[in-house]
């Protein structure tokens, strides 16, 4: 057995006993997050961009928009994309190499969210025939010290009300032009629980991951759900799932009056 | 795609259906004959196998856990599942998250602890895709289990209910999941109904989502019920063989 894994163990132990107490090993409310900081336009190669950071988490995210060619299944709308990277010095953990699961599932899940919400007009990208306008969101993970999801949905939602389009000319992108902002619909934002035993908390530091037995995110628009997953072995039951889906709602108010 | 259909006309939907009603369910447990344990499943028009291995030797051995077993699974559709264009073959994004969900299904139930130091591997392969294939592949995947006599806490059943033309509907079809406004699969463990899955897209209300769970949950009770009646219908069989064969002698 790695040294690792037994270290997960004992912090498993750890953070359970303070959770039992009532507590957070952070001395943080269940249902409060870390300090949030977010900065837009970091970059200036990059149509929108912005730093999101929550607590000593941080995540870069670009958003470039291009010409391409629109799925056959919608020929009038926009190509938008979402990726993802676990840098490999973001954590001790990660590792150089392909997209593993965990990046996957990151960037669909934040990419499910904004899609849903239709916050992005995709119909408004098509030129002409069989040439549409592309978008694609870059997440990079710089610093890993636990919920990446809720710092990536968000870096991702302040880098698109960061972009300045840039003039497109017969199907060509004049970089060094920009034609004012990129209309958007409502904010999206997410909040991730972690349930760890008996307790559930918002916002989970990495000791706390290592100690989860379920893990939700809900993302929202006001008033309304736009995406969930799911995730971990645990289970969760429907009157959690519900209390949580309030908790969301609310808490994403906060979170959208840091989107400006 | 094109232009989206009317897909609810009076109540009633493209296929026939009313907005609560599951598309017919067919369970075959034990179809295949080198896996330790398999299903083929029939959910309107899809079409999935699902088998199992184990528990059996971990490989790679990074991948075991001396404590139980390392529960494993793969879905994967077929190039060949869609009516439109011939697909890449293997697994893409979208199906490994997937699987990454699928398991942590199968972590929840399966008493992995009495096997350390094993695998046990799922394999999901939807042959033909009619919308809901995640959680027809769950269903299945739940008997091949059973079947391959792996002790489980409990069968997983799985359903879908949409969002279609601004109204929940049961199971959607693959039109419906393609025009429709919301999509939110999810998974129950039998016995305690609690929630092993759960994903959502689209927009919904928090009472549009408490209802799709009402739904859901009702559904599961009778997807079950078939569950276990395939796996019956296999031991059931094998009896009459043994028996059949008891006399012959």
């Amino acid at each position: 057995m790695f040294i690792v894994e037994i270290l997960d163990e004992v912090k498993r132990d750890y953070v359970q006993e303070v959770l039992k107490k009532g507590k957070r090993p952070e001395e943080r409310g269940f249902f409060d997050y870390r300090e949030i900081a977010l900065k837009k336009g970091v970059l200036s190669s990059a149509e929108g961009s912005a730093l999101a950071r929550i607590g000593k988490t941080q995540v870069l995210a670009a958003v470039k928009i291009g010409v391409g060619t629109p799925f056959p299944d919608r020929p009038n709308e926009g190509i938008m994309s979402t990726s993802s990277e676990l840098l490999p010095l973001a954590s001790p953990y990660f590792e150089p190499g392909p997209p593993n699961e965990n990046s996957i599932e990151l960037a669909r899940i934040v990419d499910r969210g904004i899609r849903s919400s239709e916050t992005i007009d995709l119909e408004s990208f098509y030129l002409e025939e069989g040439k549409v306008m592309s978008l694609f969101i870059d997440l990079y993970v710089l610093d890993h010290s636990g919920n990446l999801i809720d710092a990536s949905a968000l870096a991702a939602m302040a880098a698109l009300l960061d972009v300045k389009m840039p003039r497109v000319e017969e199907c060509k992108i004049i970089r060094t032009e920009h034609v004012g902002s990129l209309k958007l619909g409502e904010k999206v934002v997410a909040c991730t629980f972690a349930k760890i035993g008996e307790a559930i908390v918002l916002d989970a530091s990495v000791d706390e991951e290592a100690a989860t037995d379920a893990r939700i995110t809900i993302a929202t628009v006001p008033e309304t759900v736009c995406a969930v997953q799911k995730s971990g072995r645990g289970a969760l039951k429907v009157s959690e799932i519900d209390a949580l889906i309030d908790k969301s709602l609310e808490k994403g108010k906060e979170l959208r009056k840091l989107l400006v | 795609m094109g232009e989206k259909p009317k897909l609810i006309v009076n109540g009633v939907r493209t296929d026939g259906r009313k907005p609560g009603d599951l598309r017919s369910l067919k369970i075959t447990a034990g179809f295949l004959h080198r896996a330790d344990g398999s299903a083929y499943l029939e959910w309107g028009e899809n079409k999935i196998l699902a088998a199992v291995y184990g528990p059996r030797e971990c490989v790679p051995r990074h991948d075991m856990n001396p404590y139980k077993a390392c529960v494993r699974c793969r879905y994967v559709m077929a190039p060949f599942a869609s009516l439109e264009e011939h697909g890449r073959s293997g697994p893409s994004r979208r199906s490994i998250e997937l699987s990454k969900v699928i398991r942590e299904v199968f972590e929840n139930v399966v008493l992995s602890e009495q096997f350390p130091k094993t695998a046990i591997d799922v394999y999901i392969e939807v042959l033909q895709a009619d919308g809901g294939t995640r959680c027809a592949g769950i269903t299945a995947a739940s008997v091949a289990l059973a079947n391959a006599g792996i002790p489980m806490k409990d069968l997983v059943s799985a359903v879908a209910v949409g969002k279609v033309d601004g109204e929940l509907v049961l199971d959607c079809n693959k039109i419906e999941d393609n025009h429709g406004e919301s999509d939110v699969p999810i998974a129950f463990a039998a016995r305690n109904k609690d929630v092993l899955l759960f994903q959502m897209d689209g927009l919904l209300s928090k009472q549009e989502l408490g209802k799709a769970f009402e739904m859901a949950e009702a559904a599961s009770e009778y997807i079950h019920e078939v569950q276990v009646n395939a796996l019956k219908e296999v031991y059931e069989k094998k009896k009459a063989e043994i028996e059949g064969e008891n006399n012959g002698v």
